[in-house]
C-alpha cells in the first residue's frame, strides 16, 4: 500500500474542503472497497479523510412520507430497519443477497452507491484497463467476459456495476443528497449519479471534486410485493450474474430495475410498460440496445428466465 | 521431540518479531510529512479488556495490529482481502473483517478476539462445541470461523435478517440461516457440516 496521510473529519464541511484542497484525497468510511483497492494499488489516495465521526448514521421519515438515510448508515442496520423491511422490502432483499456478514456491518449507503467494477481485468494491473489509466486500452473486450455487462457499454469499457443496493435504490427512484467543498447542498436523482463509460469509463459517478455524499433519500413508498431475485455462481456470497428488483402491483402492473448487466444500475421505462404482457415483453424492453460478447451472451436468456420465475412466483402468491 | 525444543511456534514468533522490527523502521523514513507532523499515529484500542497505546503508521491494518503489534497471533491472515473470513474479530460488539480496516479507524473502540473470548482453562461456550463437534481439521480458519459464529448467535437474537430469512419480520434459527450468515468464513478442509452442528449445540438448539 502507498503510504498516505490521515485526518478524522469532525463536520460534512470540513471534510468536503478538505478533499477539495488535498490532491488525491479520498474519503474513507467503511473502507471495505478502498483498502482492498489500495491494498493492490489501483487506488493511491495521498490523503485519507475519516468521515466516520460525522454522524450521518440516522434514517428518519420526511415530511412528504418518504425515508432519508443517512450516507454512514451500515447496510445491516439499513437492510434490518423496520421501515425498511416494511415499506422497502426490495432495499432490505437486495442488502441482505450483497456480500457477507462481516462486510455488511461495516459497508455504508454512501459508499455502496460508489463502490467500484469488479471487472477482472480492472483489478489485475498486468492487464490494460481504460477504468483504472485512461486511455490504456481494454483487456476484457477480448478476454474473459462472462461477468460484464451487456448493456450501456461502449467501445472503451464493458464493466459490470457491481452494487446490489443500488439497483433497489434505482427501481425506487431515490434521490443521492450531497454537498459540495463550497458548503452548497445539491440532489442528484441516481438516474443520473452513476454515468456511463462512454470514452471516459474513469468517470463513475456525477459527484463534483470534493463532494460528498450526506444521504439517500426514498420517495413514498411504492405498495406492491418487492422481490429482488440475484442469480449468481454460488448461493450466497457472489456477485450477480444477473439481479431483478421488482415491484408487483395488484392490478397487474410492475416496475423492475436489473443488476448484473448494465454498467450501471439499470433501469428502463419500456419495460415496466410492457410488465402486463409478461416476462417476454419485459426482457425485450429491458435489453434493447443490448451488447453482448461470445461470454456473456447467456445472460440475455438468463434475463428472460429470470423474470419469468419472479411471474410464476407472483402468479402462485395471488 | 528432539533435546533443543525447537518448536513452530518459536520459529514463528521469532520470525514475526523480525518482520515487526525491521520494516516499521524502514517505513518511518519513507513517510511523506505533512504540515510538519508526525506520520506515526497514536491509536489507543481496548482489547479483550486491556487499554492499549499504540504509534502506528496510519497503513496498518486492524489485522496486522493485533498479529504484529500486539502479538495476538489467534486471528489469522488469510486471503487479506476480505473473501476468506480467517481475520474475522468482534469490534464494538459487531463481527468485521480486521484485514479491510486500519487501525486509526477504530481509535477509542473495544476489540475482541478469539484470545479474549476465552483461554484453553476456561474455553468459551462456541470454543468447546467446535470441540466436541470437531469443527474444524487444519484450524487454521478456526478463529474467524469461531468469532464470527459467537456474533452470528447475537445477530440472530436481536432479529438482524438475513437472504435465508422467510419473513423480514420473522428471524427464526435454522441451519440455513447458519448457513448463510456464515458464507463470508471459508474452510479449505470444508469443516461446514460440523461447524453448524457446533453452532447448534452452542445455541442450546437440539443437536440434528
Amino acid at each position: 500500500m502507498k503510504a498516505f496521510t490521515y485526518e478524522r473529519a469532525s463536520t460534512v464541511e470540513a471534510a468536503a474542503k478538505a478533499a477539495a484542497s488535498v490532491q488525491g484525497a479520498r474519503f474513507i468510511a467503511g473502507g471495505t472497497n478502498l483498502l482492498d483497492l489500495m491494498k493492490l494499488q489501483i487506488e493511491t489516495p495521498t490523503h485519507l479523510i475519516d468521515v466516520n465521526h460525522l454522524g450521518l448514521d440516522r434514517i428518519e421519515k420526511t415530511a412528504n412520507g418518504g425515508l432519508k438515510i443517512g450516507a454512514l448508515v451500515r447496510n445491516t442496520d439499513l437492510a434490518a430497519d423496520k421501515s425498511v423491511r416494511q415499506d422497502y422490502a426490495v432495499l432490505s432483499r437486495a442488502l441482505l443477497a450483497g456480500a457477507s456478514g462481516q462486510l455488511r456491518n461495516k459497508a455504508t449507503t454512501g459508499g455502496n452507491l460508489l463502490q467500484r467494477t469488479r471487472c477482472p481485468y480492472f483489478y489485475d494491473t498486468r492487464m490494460p484497463c481504460n477504468k483504472r489509466k485512461a486511455g490504456s486500452g481494454c483487456g476484457a473486450m477480448q478476454g474473459m467476459s462472462r461477468s460484464l455487462a451487456i448493456l450501456g457499454v461502449s467501445d472503451a469499457c464493458i464493466a459490470q456495476h457491481p452494487s446490489d443496493m443500488a439497483v433497489a435504490m434505482r427501481l425506487l427512484d431515490a434521490q443521492v443528497d450531497t454537498m459540495g467543498a463550497d458548503g452548497a447542498a445539491r440532489a442528484i436523482p441516481i438516474a443520473d449519479f452513476h454515468l456511463l463509460p462512454g470514452d471516459t469509463p474513469h468517470r463513475e459517478s456525477a459527484l463534483k471534486p470534493g463532494e460528498i455524499i450526506t444521504s439517500v433519500t426514498l420517495p413514498k413508498p411504492v405498495g406492491g410485493a418487492h422481490v429482488y431475485r440475484k442469480v449468481r455462481d454460488r448461493a450466497s456470497y457472489a456477485f450477480a450474474l444477473v439481479s431483478v428488483a421488482a415491484v408487483f402491483g395488484k392490478d397487474g402492473g410492475a416496475r423492475f430495475a436489473f443488476g448484473g448487466i448494465g454498467a450501471k444500475p439499470w433501469r428502463v421505462e419500456a419495460a415496466d410498460d410492457a410488465a402486463k404482457s409478461g416476462a417476454k415483453a419485459v426482457a425485450e424492453a429491458a435489453l434493447a440496445g443490448a451488447r453482448t460478447t461470445h461470454h456473456n451472451d447467456f445472460k440475455k436468456t438468463l434475463v428472460e428466465r429470470t423474470l419469468a420465475s419472479l411471474y410464476r412466483q407472483q402468479e402462485a402468491r395471488a | 521431540m528432539s533435546s533443543n525444543h525447537l518448536t513452530r511456534r518459536g520459529l514463528l514468533q521469532g520470525s514475526a518479531a523480525l518482520a515487526a522490527a525491521s520494516p516499521v523502521v524502514a517505513q518511518a523514513a519513507a513517510i511523506p510529512k505533512r504540515n510538519g507532523g508526525s506520520a506515526m499515529i497514536p491509536v489507543e484500542l481496548t482489547v479483550n479488556g486491556r487499554e492499549v497505546h499504540l504509534q502506528l503508521d496510519p497503513r496498518t491494518s486492524l489485522l496486522d495490529t493485533l498479529r504484529e503489534h500486539l502479538h495476538l497471533t489467534g486471528t489469522k491472515k488469510g486471503c487479506d482481502h476480505g473473501q476468506c473470513g480467517a481475520c474475522t474479530v468482534i469490534v464494538e460488539g459487531r463481527r468485521i473483517n480486521s484485514c479491510l480496516t486500519l487501525a486509526v479507524m477504530h481509535d477509542g473502540e473495544r476489540v475482541t478476539t478469539i484470545e479474549g473470548l476465552g483461554t484453553p482453562d476456561k474455553l468459551h461456550p462456541m470454543q468447546k462445541a467446535f470441540i466436541v463437534h470437531d469443527g474444524y481439521q487444519c484450524g487454521y480458519c478456526t478463529p474467524g470461523q469461531i468469532c464470527s459464529a459467537v456474533a452470528v448467535l447475537d445477530e440472530i437474537k436481536a432479529g438482524i435478517p438475513s437472504h435465508a430469512t422467510a419473513e423480514l419480520d420473522d428471524v427464526a434459527f435454522s441451519d440455513a440461516e447458519l448457513r448463510e450468515r456464515m458464507s463470508g468464513n471459508i474452510c479449505r478442509c470444508a469443516a461446514y457440516p460440523n461447524i453448524i452442528a457446533a453452532m447448534r449445540d452452542a445455541a442450546g438448539e437440539k443437536v440434528a
